[in-house]
């Protein structure tokens, strides 16, 4: 990530070629025998992040297999499929999560920039501002709302001194749309926030740090419908800006704010394409078996 | 990217990323180096734990090992008649008073003829511990027809000689400086050159009571003592301790009461232990007239002190019972005490040892409410009931440690050693009927 | 007859109830024994406990107040002239004739009187032995075999063995109430009688600490000077100077074990620094002598340092190394509690791991690493072994840490030990120092627990 060039537009051809080359889904030898093509195409044009080949293992357990998939740039992203098929696992290879946790394993490229996130001399740190992420539980800081905003722009030194950081806390909590509720109490601790305040705390704790893309994990499971539809919206504005990868078990949420979806069955990227055409119009028998609720 | 040039608006989302990550790129190398450094306080902390408890016991085994030897001097005694039973009566009452340092010096008298000034006799008895004339009587009341007969045996060194053959006496120093005289240095090199002398496993340590002599002095009593002390703690705390779990755990109505109970038991646990050891002065001593220095009122006071971590492992491996074991038992009719008797508790037990015998081996090393209680007289014989005076190890260390003489350092060191022993024996118990009763509901 | 004579005998005539209860029941039931409310067991145990129970409560309060009342008797038919000499003589006059009676060792000559009064108080002994032997038998056959006549199908013998059962379960629970008042009782009223001699403000405020040691043992009374600070100061001295070595290293280990160590460390690392905590303090006490203060001591006059040979550094340095352990397994704890969402969120930030344990994970767990810390203060303020063989025994008020000082404990501990008479100002500030220890670490360890306990909560 050291080569970023932030004019962006003096790349080399032959890093254009490469990155561009079409995707081969069923590429290398050493991908178990019962992995499952995926259905529909993977790529985009000018992709944010591109996948190929990716698979997860937990000690022997292989949670994600041979999964390719780009994110694309102004997109949402939804990724659907039953419980425990690995959504949440690929998601975390994206930013590289799955660091923390022992035994785990990944294998197969992930390029952003052109750059393998996993490969040799790529640091987390600037990854991880690069490809924010937000959870399931909202998990704000037990320090005050500013505090939380101030957390990513303090530790990466992003602000130069007070009024840089105050504004910082400001845009962020204003692209978060949660300014207005808490620009009279930013001193009071974020955790006395209702559930759905605290998600967007940690929305736009995450958009604090200026990310690219923005990993959501099952963001509204834990809120009530009012505060989902709230963060819903959110997403849609944030599109603007943002890539957005987002992990859902709802699919009306799936539908109402990403553009492409991505269905996972245990660990296999099962199909992808436009999320009208996928909901509408499945074509493998499994995607079709899920979103008419057969099992899920 | 590389196609920014090919969108049409000006994507400043992105700029501000790139700006970002130039900014925490040029960050890193800090950053990293503090997290390195970070890391680093940890395994130095990790480390000096580590070295702490190597040091210690270093110190404790260098100091110890030698005391499980001790130098014995052997003499060939003449068991004159005429010293110890004239008369010829072979009565135990004349045998047992006879005396037997007489024998000892006479044939010391007999291995170094040249020494004669009463000056330099005393010297040359001063080699041969006290010991030497129990053993003999103890040889000869076993044995009465060795009278007349020339008995060859081992008896202890005296402990200066022990502690210059194991090199704690420096030869080298200003005769005035050093506990033994330029002549007992002869004597001493001379016997063992002759062979007369050894270092031999020191049964003593392990099988006398308390003495003045370090040679003599062995750490039975207390071993014994802490004994009984601990049998009288596990006899009070596992059932009480047990019971009050149970009650607390399962049949207490959560009110006020059972909260202050449940403070208190906490708190209790961090109480001082000397403070229990007033306790046990002001109330089972003085006030219930127990005798002082017994194991009973040891007993008493240390299972005050363990019934608070028995009572809390014990609500512990109560609580990890599953309540699906307690409604299946209730389910078939059983009252809620024979649930508990018969289901619960057998299933909580493994837990309930664990925790009994880590209460336990606190108790076994505690010193301090002892001390209050008395438990810290010099006593020399070995405790046979609760009631006796006696001492337990850990103030038997405190005592010897507390010695002047060279020689229980290295007695104490090696009390230390078996206090350890039995208290990393009993933990490993702990562990093992953890492990393997371990249980996953 | 002793004690544990009749003791037996009671448990004899308790076991021989429960078979004729049983037996009863079976015969009430004459074979049908679903006739029976409970099970023939509960109808022999009701038996049993009735025939045992009544007696043996008899016995107790019979031998807890036997003394006393003895001594009373005998020391009301002593001569005049050894009666009348004061409290404080008259009280080693008891002691000697306990001892006599009991074979010990006596402090002063015999005389005439007092042998009489041994005889008197063992007669007494005896006579009280059998009256009571007699009359618990008697209760005991006689609350028994009333109860077995009573027995009737319709009984609820169950009950009544289960509530009988869920008292003694009560019982067992109150005793760690009764243990604290127990302990309170025994510091307060030798206290107050302290301070009835010493007052309480020279006692707390006072700058010197002499007690003056008995030269004879029957001199009483003669007080030194009783100005606790010097003892406070030098506790809070070698408690500190523990602090500075426990805090950071606890601390810092059980960051590193619960962050960054490896299960495998994690596995062997844990348990060996634990293995510190299961030392006994006699064993620091005598490393810290023996091995830390003579080092401390030459390592100092190398340096052309005076340090004193049971310096304050020395004791403090072991405690420190003692109390690593609970330092580190109680922050480890509240480190774990931290839930793992809020790492989550630190990483996913682009945080690197010390900045997340020390921006998020510290200030989470802060309440809980405090009530630790206070809980570690509390033990090393009441840490006796260690102090007693490492550190001074005079008062000396410094905060010079290469000197010697006292503590608390040390104090209680050289007060009490050795022969005492109980009522001279001596001893009784023993008391009064264990009073303020009491009360010093209840408090400490009350906040504590209540901290502790509010952080665990928080995040469960
Ligand atoms: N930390 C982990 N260790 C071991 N296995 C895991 C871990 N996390 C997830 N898994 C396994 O990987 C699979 C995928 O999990 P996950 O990605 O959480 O599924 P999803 O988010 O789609 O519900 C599941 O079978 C799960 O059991
Ligand atoms: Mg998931």
């Amino acid at each position: 990530m050291n080569t970023i060039d932030i004019s962006g537009d003096v790349m080399t051809d032959a890093d254009n070629t490469r990155v561009n080359e079409p995707l081969k889904t069923s590429s290398t030898a050493t991908v178990a025998r019962d992995v499952r093509e995926t259905v529909g195409d993977v790529t985009v044009s000018n992709p944010r992040m591109r996948c190929k080949s990716v698979n997860v293992y937990y000690n022997e357990k292989q949670a994600i297999k041979n999964v390719s998939l780009d994110i694309g740039r102004h997109e949402v992203v939804a990724m659907i499929g039953p419980s425990g098929c690995g959504k949440s696992t690929f998601l975390r290879c994206l930013n590289r999560m799955n660091d923390t946790i022992v035994g785990c394993r990944v294998s197969g490229e992930i390029l952003m920039d052109g750059d393998d996130i996993n490969g040799n001399g790529i640091d987390v740190v600037p990854l991880r501002a690069q490809v924010g992420m937000v959870f399931q539980k909202p998990n704000p800081f037990p320090k005050s709302i500013y505090e939380n905003i101030a957390f990513g722009p303090r530790i990466h030194g992003l602000a130069k001194d007070k009024t840089e950081l105050d504004e910082v806390v400001e845009t962020s909590l204003k692209r978060a749309g949660l300014w207005e509720e808490v620009k009279d109490r930013l001193l009071q601790p974020g955790t006395g926030l209702s559930g759905g305040q605290q998600q967007r705390l940690c929305i736009a704790r995450t958009i604090a740090v200026n990310p690219e893309v923005i990993l959501m994990d099952e963001p509204c499971s834990a809120l009530d419908p009012i505060a989902t539809a709230i963060i819903e919206e959110l997403i849609d504005e944030l599109r603007q800006d943002y890539s957005i990868a987002i992990v859902t078990h709802s699919m009306q949420q799936a539908a109402r704010v990403s553009q492409r979806t991505a269905y996972f069955h245990l660990g296999d990227l099962i199909e992808v394409g436009e999320t009208k055409q996928v909901f509408t119009n499945p074509i493998h028998q499994l995607t079709e078996d899920y979103i008419t609720g057969r099992f899920g | 990217m590389n196609n920014m040039s090919s969108q049409t608006e000006i994507d400043e989302a992105e700029i501000r990323s790139r700006r970002t990550i130039e900014i925490v790129n040029q960050g890193l190398k800090r950053r990293r180096a503090a997290e390195k450094r970070f890391r680093f306080y940890g395994k130095l902390a990790i480390s000096m734990g580590m070295l702490f408890l190597v040091v210690l016991f270093a110190s404790i085994v260098s100091k110890g090992y030698t005391a499980f030897l001790q130098t014995y001097v052997k003499l060939d005694v003449y068991i004159d008649e005429q010293k110890i039973d004239p008369q010829g009566t072979r009565e135990s009452e004349t045998l047992s008073r006879a005396n037997y340092g007489a024998l000892v010096k006479s044939t010391l008298r007999g291995m170094f003829p040249d020494v004669k000034s009463r000056r330099d006799k005393k010297d040359l008895y001063a080699l041969v511990s006290n010991g030497a004339d129990f053993e003999i009587r103890k040889r000869v009341m076993e044995n009465p027809a060795l009278i007349g007969q020339t008995l060859s045996l081992w008896v202890p060194a005296d402990d200066d000689v022990d502690m210059l053959l194991k090199g704690h006496i420096n030869r080298e120093g200003a005769e005035s400086e050093r506990r033994l005289k330029d002549n007992q240095l002869r004597w001493i090199d001379q016997m063992w050159e002759q062979g007369r002398m050894e270092k031999r496993f020191n049964t003593t340590f392990f099988t006398a009571g308390d003495s003045r002599d370090p040679e003599l002095a062995g750490i039975w009593g207390a071993v014994s003592g802490s004994f009984l002390t601990l049998i009288v703690t596990l006899l009070l705390s596992f059932p009480i301790g047990v019971a009050a779990a149970v009650y607390l755990e399962e049949f207490a109505p959560k009110n006020h009461l059972t909260d202050i109970i449940e403070v208190n038991i906490n708190n209790l646990a961090a109480v001082p232990s000397i403070v229990f050891g007033l306790l046990g002065l002001a109330m089972f001593i003085n006030l219930f007239g127990l005798p002082r220095s017994a194991p009973l009122v040891g007993g008493l006071v240390l299972s005050l002190m363990t019934l608070p971590t028995i009572i809390i492992a014990s609500r512990a491996a109560l609580k990890s019972v599953p309540p699906s074991i307690r409604e299946a038992a209730l389910g078939v009719g059983a009252s809620p005490q024979q649930a508990m008797m018969y289901h619960v508790l057998p299933l909580a037990m493994p837990g309930i040892l664990t925790g009994t015998i880590i209460g336990m081996a606190q108790a076994l090393g505690e010193t301090a409410p002892l001390l209050m209680i008395g438990m810290v007289a010099f006593i020399v014989d070995i405790p046979g009931n609760v009631f006796d005076p006696s001492t337990v190890l850990p103030v038997q260390i405190f005592l010897w440690a507390d010695s002047p003489e060279r020689a229980f350092v290295e007695r104490t060191s090696a009390a230390i050693m078996v206090l350890l022993t039995f208290l990393i024996a009993m933990n490993a118990i702990a562990v093992v009927l953890r492990k393997r009763f371990e249980r996953r509901w | 007859m002793q004690a544990p004579t009749i003791i037996i005998a009671l448990l004899i005539l308790s076991s021989v109830s429960y078979y004729l209860g049983r037996k009863r029941a079976f015969a009430v039931a004459q074979g049908h024994i679903r006739k029976l409310h409970s099970l023939p067991l509960y109808y022999g145990l009701y038996t049993a406990i009735w025939a045992g129970v009544p007696a043996l409560l008899l016995l107790a309060f019979w031998f807890m107040f036997e003394d006393t009342m003895i001594t009373h008797l005998v020391v009301a038919d002593l001569p005049a002239h050894i009666a009348d000499q004061g409290a404080d003589r008259l009280n080693l006059v008891i002691n000697d004739i306990k001892n006599m009676v009991n074979g010990n060792i006596v402090s002063s000559q015999i005389n005439p009187a007092m042998q009489a009064a041994a005889d008197h108080y063992k007669q007494l002994q005896s006579t009280s032995h059998i009256l009571v032997a007699i009359i618990a038998l008697c209760l005991a056959v006689g609350s028994g075999s009333l109860m077995l006549t009573k027995i009737k199908a319709k009984q609820r013998a169950r009950n009544a063995v289960e509530s009988f059962l869920t008292v003694v379960l009560i019982l067992c629970s109150s005793i760690a109430i009764l243990t604290t008042i127990g302990i309170l009782l025994s510091v307060l009223f030798e206290s107050i009688r302290f301070f009835r001699a010493v007052p309480i403000t020279e006692f707390i405020f006072g700058l010197e600490w002499s007690p003056q040691t008995a030269i004879r043992a029957d001199q009483v009374g003669s007080s030194g000077a009783f100005g606790a600070v010097p003892l406070f100061a030098g506790t809070l001295l070698i408690s500190f100077i523990a602090m500075l070595v426990a805090v950071p290293i606890g601390l810092m280990s059980a960051i590193f074990l619960s962050e960054y160590a490896g299960p495998k460390v994690r596995a062997t690392a844990k348990p060996l620094l634990e293995i510190l905590a299961g030392i006994p303090t006699v064993v620091y006490g005598f490393f810290a002598a023996l091995s830390v203060a003579p080092f401390i001591r030459d390592t100092g006059g190398l340096l052309g340092l005076d340090v004193a040979s049971e310096s304050a550094l020395a004791a403090g340095l072991v405690m420190g190394i003692m109390i690593i352990p609970f330092v580190s397994s109680l922050s480890d704890d509240v480190i774990n509690a931290v839930p793992q969402s809020l790492r989550d969120g630190a990483y996913g930030l682009g945080a690197t791991q010390s900045e997340t344990i020390r921006r998020v994970i510290f200030p989470a767990a802060l309440p809980g690493i405090v009530g630790g810390i206070l809980l570690a203060v509390s033990r090393a303020i009441g840490e006796t072994m260690i102090v007693v063989m490492a550190a001074g025994l005079a008062a000396n008020l410094t905060a010079n840490p290469l000197e010697a000082v006292t503590t608390v404990t040390v104090q209680i501990v050289t007060l009490l030990t050795g022969d005492q008479e109980f009522d001279s100002p001596k001893t009784l500030a023993a008391f009064a120092l264990g009073l303020m220890l009491f009360t010093v670490t209840l408090v400490l360890n009350v906040i504590a627990l209540h901290v502790v306990r509010k952080y665990r909560e928080q995040y469960e």
